[in-house]
């Protein structure tokens, strides 16, 4: 069987890896964006220095070969369907059994007046890097618009090379979509006490053409005028479906699948951050830009046209990220506008650059999710925590065994009970310390539960 | 090329620059401060014998009050007066004292070649005279403390950035991506070590620079040693600041450096010094065979059996490190309590070597190249203290000679040979014929020297286990752990001496793959695959592929250094100890989960 796999990223990678430890079929991954799988998620360390585009890439090119992973490196133009082939934009055309559609996203753009001129660009692709990298000469300003995960990451990019950057953020404070008003106060002032010129509550409404073709300065919703050399478009990601279009795939805002990433035309299948579930987990959104649901759908997706119907399911849901200098973690629900039924204990540390959100049931006391800046915890500790809907004591009382800072470092636990305690008048203890023994013993029992 | 990718310096900074720039223009330039003039009260007491200096006199008469401008031109001509009293003697020997080649006195009576080599470095270090020698102090202070003031006022206002991870434009710098900067100091460094190793006499004015320190220390004239561990004391100890100062938010970071920097300033400096100062051995109590390879040549076990109680008790602490110490804590802790925590080669790694770590080689082939050559030279290691025991063995009579030596080692081959089979075959380590290759080699080595024992040679090989052991002297240790171990740390990393040479951490790193309860823990599907670990990791472990797979990482090579679970941006690594999984520490237990049903692991 011929398989073929528009797309290099993480989830069309997975799904080769897989589709070959489970099978014989012949695999074609196919890219016009690189010849090699790279880490998308590294491109700003490539920009600062830290590492370089080799360094992004998890498998040596002989990995491929000896896989027997056929790479194209071409653009597809169009998905023919009904004679069950991909029209190439430089090579003959390639003719498939099952198709695989993992072809990711691309920036938004909102129609803002100069959002195609030159020294403009979002920060997603290859490309987008090399663009960069092309106007970061002699830069006097950037200005990016949207604060989000990238917008941040662009700030701190351009910030490392000594460059100006004004960061323009809708909403009232950063990402207070996502993150409860204290730890995004918290990134607030982290942007501030490194120099970013950052405004809240504005908006860009045009940028300007300095009568060459080239980006010059923007103009905000309140009328300030601020020039630059570059404009970052950093306001979310949307599937990157313009080719699909004559293609009979069903389409809303990303390749609609339902649980086996199925589309609706016979053979072919979506992963990624351009699936749109059909039906998506309660509490999930349709469509998920994070790196580990495309890996998760790679996977899935190999054993579904393997002969191994799996449904989809991307378990509890967590992130990370990294603000700057401040790690950032989230397990379970954690929602910016808590809902009625949800409260929250909540610690800082007097440094405002760490704090731990554990978020419970007001009712059961069972515990929905964990918000973590600048501390790291344990990933499955977590996660059968809130599967087996442990009460918020037990979890404070056992809140070393979730500790995943490195050896050495102050813990928290005693910190944050006392909170908990002089909130709700009880009498916590820790029971509890940091240390992998423990850990291993508690999540071999949560397994066999 | 921006002007904008590099890191932002303050003014102090630059000054620092400037001033370590200077310091070690001065260093360099210093080996010409001076001029030579024969020293011959250092000739004849270092030549020891009334009847060479009856013929070296007269031949060196000529050299008396010259004066040269170079230790090059010195020594050239040095070297011809001793040849043709060479020649003069030999000459005596043969026609008046009727010697020939085959007589042993013949050899004990002429002037041997290794005496005409031997002397130079003293004669040098003596005879050097003019500006420098006189003016001692000031060179030292504009050369080695204008250095570390140089390198302080770069290194201490970078306190003014935020903690956290600072690699920002180790990939655009010309020092930390084998540019003309980085290519400029692994010359500096190599021509220093093959200075240091080879050519010590052309090293003197250096050499007389610390003479004050070394006689304020032991009472004793400074040798290219003691500059030696001076230097690498104080780079440990200035460098140890900036990392500490690099990675002031984590804390294993800093008791890790304050550590490497205690033991190397008191076990491997002080500590042997004032030990020397109280006419005891000298003795660095962290180093273990097979690092310190010649912890068992007959001239030390007779150096500590002669010095008393503290002598015996140093040979039993040497055997008793490498015999309990490194299996009991590396089976705690994992070898980084060695490689990371305490070893010198480690302690330079981490501080003069950081930042270079990004450089070393993680592909596929570099993985297979180390598993051989460090093995390797643990073999050559273990054959060649074999070999040397051999020969200071008496064949018969005591408890402990040459029979009951072969005996023991075949017995510890046939079992480590018994155990790695039975342990192949319930997880393959590595493959068949690899193993079937291993097994013949032993059973080869262990046929070789029983006929060798029975031939009563004297040697447990066929050759000289003085060759054996000069061979290892100059290839091992001298090329491969100077160097290359430190000189190429520009080109190739701060770890290519532990990672691809050091039998020590061959043997802690067998024991941390079968035994140990150390492993990195990966944060369950937290991995972005972004490759920080893995280009920060010194020892060259493609630590992602590990980490986005779930699986945790149990490698031999490594030392723990904590880097890969500093840089992670996502907090997905942890270094840490637990017994109650020791044996299935590999197992991919915890990947990632796509269903509660079916499928369940990923390999």
């Amino acid at each position: 069987m011929r398989i073929a796999i528009i797309g290099n990223g993480i989830s069309g990678v997975t799904a080769a890896r897989f589709l070959r430890k489970l099978s014989d079929h012949e695999i074609t991954l196919i890219s016009a964006e690189t010849d090699y799988f790279f880490s998308r998620t590294a491109l700003m360390y490539i920009y600062m220095g830290h590492m370089r585009f080799k360094d992004t890439q998890p498998y040596e090119p002989y990995f491929w070969e000896k896989n027997r992973i056929n790479l194209v490196r071409d653009f597809v133009n169009s998905v023919d369907t009904d004679n069950k082939q991909l029209v190439m934009a430089k090579g003959a055309n390639i003719a498939y059994d099952k198709l695989i559609i993992a072809c990711g996203s691309t920036p938004n753009k909102f129609g803002w007046p100069g959002q195609d001129l030159k020294g403009v660009g979002g920060l997603y692709s290859f490309q987008d890097l090399e663009n960069m990298e092309a106007y970061s000469d002699d830069l006097k300003r950037a200005v990016i618009v949207g604060g989000g995960l990238i917008g941040i990451e662009m700030a701190e990019m351009f910030h490392s090379r000594h460059i100006p950057v004004t960061f323009l953020v809708r909403e009232k404070s950063y990402w207070d979509a996502v993150l409860p008003a204290e730890e995004s106060e918290m990134i607030n002032r982290h942007i501030l006490e490194n120099h970013i010129d950052l405004r809240l509550q504005t908006e860009l409404k045009e940028i300007v053409d300095d009568g060459n073709g080239r980006a010059c300065a923007v103009i905000t919703n309140t009328g300030e005028r601020i020039e630059c050399g570059f404009v970052g478009l950093t306001a979310g990601v949307r599937p990157n479906v313009n080719f699909l279009k004559d293609s009979g795939i069903e389409i809303q805002r990303g390749i609609v699948v339902n649980e086996h990433l199925e589309t609706n035309i016979p053979d072919v299948y979506a992963i990624g951050d351009c699936a749109q579930q059909n039906k998506p987990m309660p509490g999930r959104r349709p469509v998920e830009a994070v790196w580990y649901t495309g890996r998760m759908m790679g996977e899935t997706v190999a054993h579904n046209i393997c002969g191994n119907p799996v449904a989809y399911d991307p378990g509890i849901w967590f992130n990370s990220a990294k603000f700057i200098d401040i790690e950032y973690q989230v397990y379970g629900t954690v929602l910016a506008k808590a809902p009625e039924h949800h409260t929250a204990v909540y610690w800082e540390h007097s440094d405002g650059r760490k704090s731990v959100r554990l978020i419970y049931d007001k009712e059961t006391e069972a515990i929905l999710g964990f918000n973590l800046m600048g501390v790291r915890y344990r990933h499955e500790v977590c996660e059968a925590w809130i599967r087996a809907k442990t009460p918020i004591g037990e979890v404070l009382e056992n809140l070393g065994l979730a500790n995943f800072d490195p050896e050495f470092y102050d813990e928290y636990e005693a910190d944050i009970i006392k909170q908990y305690n002089q909130q709700s008048g009880k009498q916590i203890k820790v029971k509890q310390k940091r240390g992998l023994s423990a850990a291993i013993k508690f999540l071999r029992k949560a397994v066999h539960a | 090329m921006s002007s904008n990718k590099s890191t932002d310096k303050t003014l102090v900074q630059k000054i620092g620059i400037g001033l370590f720039s200077l310091a070690l223009l001065i260093f360099l330039a210093s080996l010409s401060l001076s001029h030579y003039k024969i020293d011959m009260a250092t000739l004849q007491n270092n030549l020891g014998s009334d009847y060479h200096w009856s013929f070296v006199q007269p031949e060196v008469a000529g050299l008396e009050g010259q004066e040269f401008g170079s230790s090059f031109a010195f020594l050239g001509a040095y070297e011809e007066a001793m040849r043709r009293a060479q020649a003069a003697i030999i000459k005596d020997v043969e026609e008046n004292k009727g010697l020939t080649t085959s007589d042993g006195e013949y050899w004990s009576t002429i002037l041997q070649d290794y005496k005409i080599k031997d002397l130079r470095f003293p004669l040098a270090k003596a005879s050097s005279q003019g500006f420098l020698p006189s003016n001692v102090g000031l060179i030292f202070l504009l050369s080695i403390i204008m250095g570390i003031i140089g390198a302080f006022l770069y290194i201490l206002p970078k306190t003014r950035l935020f903690p956290g991870i600072k690699n920002n434009h180790i990939y655009h710098s010309a020092m930390h991506n084998r540019g003309w900067l980085g290519i400029a100091a692994g010359v500096f460094l190599v021509g220093f070590y093959i200075l240091l190793y080879f050519y010590p006499e052309h090293m003197v004015n250096w050499v007389l620079l610390v003479d004050p320190v070394s006689e304020a220390l032991s009472g004793n004239p400074a040798s290219q040693w003691f500059l030696y561990g001076f230097l690498y004391t104080i780079v440990i100890l200035v460098m140890g600041i900036r990392m500490i100062i690099k990675y002031r938010h984590n804390r294993y970071q800093i008791i890790r450096t304050f550590s490497v920097m205690f033991f190397q300033t008191s076990f491997a400096f002080l500590i042997p010094e004032i030990l020397v100062a109280l006419n005891k051995p000298y003795f660095d109590f962290k180093n273990i065979w097979p690092l310190d390879y010649d912890f068992f040549f007959e001239w030390n076990i007779q150096n500590l059996t002669n010095s008393g109680t503290l002598g015996i008790f140093m040979l039993f602490w040497g055997i008793a490190l490498f015999v309990v110490g490194v299996p009991l804590i590396t089976y705690f802790y994992g070898k980084r309590w060695y490689c990371s925590w305490v070893c010198g080669c480690g302690g330079l790694a981490e501080t003069l070597g950081d930042p270079y770590r990004q450089l070393s080689d993680k592909s596929l082939n570099a993985w297979k190249i180390e598993r051989w050559l460090i093995h390797a030279v643990l073999v050559f290691a273990i054959f060649m203290t074999l070999a040397v025991l051999y020969t200071f063995l008496p064949p018969s009579g005591h408890w402990l000679n040459r029979t009951t030596l072969l005996l023991g080692a075949s017995a510890a081959i046939a079992g480590i040979g018994y155990w790695f089979y039975q342990r192949n075959q319930t997880a393959q380590v590595v493959p068949t014929q690899a193993l079937y290759a291993m097994l013949g080699g032993a059973v080869l080595i262990i046929a070789v020297i029983w006929i060798n024992h029975a031939s009563g040679s004297g040697n447990l090989f066929f050759v000289d286990s003085f060759k054996v052991r000069k061979w290892y002297g100059f290839s091992i240790s001298s090329i491969f752990a100077g160097v290359v171990g430190t000189g190429f740390y520009p080109f190739m990393g701060n770890r290519v001496w532990c990672r691809f040479g050091c039998p020590l951490a061959a043997y802690l790193g067998i024991v941390q793959k079968f035994k140990s309860r150390f492993r990195i823990t990966t944060n369950g599907g937290q991995c972005i695959s972004c490759g920080n670990c893995s280009t920060y990791c010194e020892m060259g472990i493609d630590v992602r592929s590990y980490a986005q797979k779930g699986q945790d990482i149990v490698r031999s090579s490594c030392v723990g250094c904590g880097i890969c679970s500093a840089v992670c941006p996502r907090g997905v690594l942890r270094l840490e100890n637990s017994s109650v999984d020791i044996d299935t520490r590999t197992q991919a237990l915890r990947t990632l989960h796509i269903a509660p049903e079916g499928v369940s692991l990923v390999q």
